[in-house]
């Protein structure tokens, strides 16, 4: 009988409800992707480049460092090796997530593994925190729709370029951190009391970690610590 | 149209070390059976990566480190009226709208 609820819930895990479950969070890519798209058109990157980057690096934290040290002619192996640190979390985001779909093929576990974002790792989590299944076919339509929109996102920003301006000043790159605080606070508020506690705690760890790694470590380094580190003292302390 | 050489070069590099680290865990968690204290340590990551992420934006970018890092104060106000309406309506979309909009007006003002 539970076997059968546990089915029941993940058949109307489809790909249209993928779909559905990411509109929520489409204004943050639109925002950042115009920004990503502006920034991109000032580095005199051409609209086919912008294309390019946001299709198969698709990362918009590094896409603006990308361009920033592309305007600022910096050697290849730098630029690379910056992006990869800058992207290294989502090794951290993979991980956690990759523990529900071992009932899935390796082709599909690379289909979703590859389009990876913090976004569609926090919808995702949100439901996992929750005790509800995932489902490949619901994963691709949060993903692809995901990565569809920023792909065209960045190129608006791209074609638009000077005409928008300073995406800054239109508080365009800060739709990033507003969609980290929702999906934090909907977390959060999923959790029941016994356990609140136990995560406020944590996440004042985390904010102190990430300070004190910062003074040491770049600032991308200190969140790949300050993560890994609360989150053992999570596990260790949990009641 | 065009594509610079070099720019495409970069970029692909960029794609690789971007795309292995996004998928090895996805490719190699399929064939190991991971202890259970693994599995509780990888269900607290969610939570303190997105407070990470959050408290990054509030430190300044450090030059060369060891040095003091100074909090970024106007980041720290305009995630009040965000953390507000995230608590308020538990809506993502309206939490990003307000985020954009106190971020544009804080711009305006300071």
């Amino acid at each position: 009988m539970e076997m059968d609820l546990q089915l029941a819930k993940e058949e109307q895990l489809t790909f249209k409800q993928g779909v559905r479950d990411c509109i929520p969070t489409l204004l943050g890519y639109i925002g950042i992707g115009l920004a990503a798209g502006v920034v991109g058109n000032s580095a005199n990157l051409s609209i086919m480049e912008i294309g390019l980057l946001s299709a198969l690096v698709y990362a918009g934290a590094s896409q603006f460092i990308f361009c920033a040290m592309v305007a600022a002619a910096s050697p290849h192996s730098a630029i690379i090796a910056t992006v990869f640190i800058v992207n290294l979390r989502h090794f951290l985001m993979s991980a956690a997530l990759s523990t529900h779909f071992t009932r899935y093929s390796l082709l599909k576990n690379i289909g979703i593994g590859a389009l990876l974002t913090d976004e569609s790792f926090g919808v995702a989590s949100l439901r996992t925190s929750k005790g509800l299944p995932l489902s490949d076919r619901w994963m691709n339509g949060l993903n692809v729709t995901a990565y569809l929109t920023w792909i065209a996102s960045c190129l608006l920003g791209g074609y638009m370029g000077s005409w928008i301006g300073n995406p800054e000043a239109m508080g365009l790159d800060f739709a990033l951190t507003a969609m980290f605080i929702a999906l934090l606070v909907l977390q959060l508020v999923a959790l029941p009391s016994s356990k609140l506690r136990h995560y406020l705690v944590l996440i004042a760890y985390t904010s102190v970690a990430v300070y004190v790694f910062s003074a040491f470590f770049s600032i991308y380094i200190a969140v790949l610590l300050a993560t890994v580190l609360c989150a053992a003292i999570g596990a260790v302390t949990e009641k | 149209m065009k594509v610079d050489l070099n720019v495409l070069l970069i970029i692909l590099g960029c794609a690789i070390v971007t795309f292995i680290p996004r998928i090895l865990p996805f490719v190699a968690i399929r064939k190991l059976k991971l202890p259970a204290s693994v599995v509780k340590w990888l269900a607290y990551i969610p939570v303190c990566l997105l407070t990470a992420l959050i408290v990054q934006g509030a430190i300044h970018p450090i030059e060369s480190v060891p040095a003091l890092p100074v909090i970024n104060w106007v980041y720290l106000i305009m995630t009040i009226p965000t953390l507000v309406t995230a608590l308020k309506t538990r809506s993502l979309l309206l939490t990003v709208l307000v985020g954009i909009v106190t971020a544009a007006l804080v711009r305006l003002l300071v």
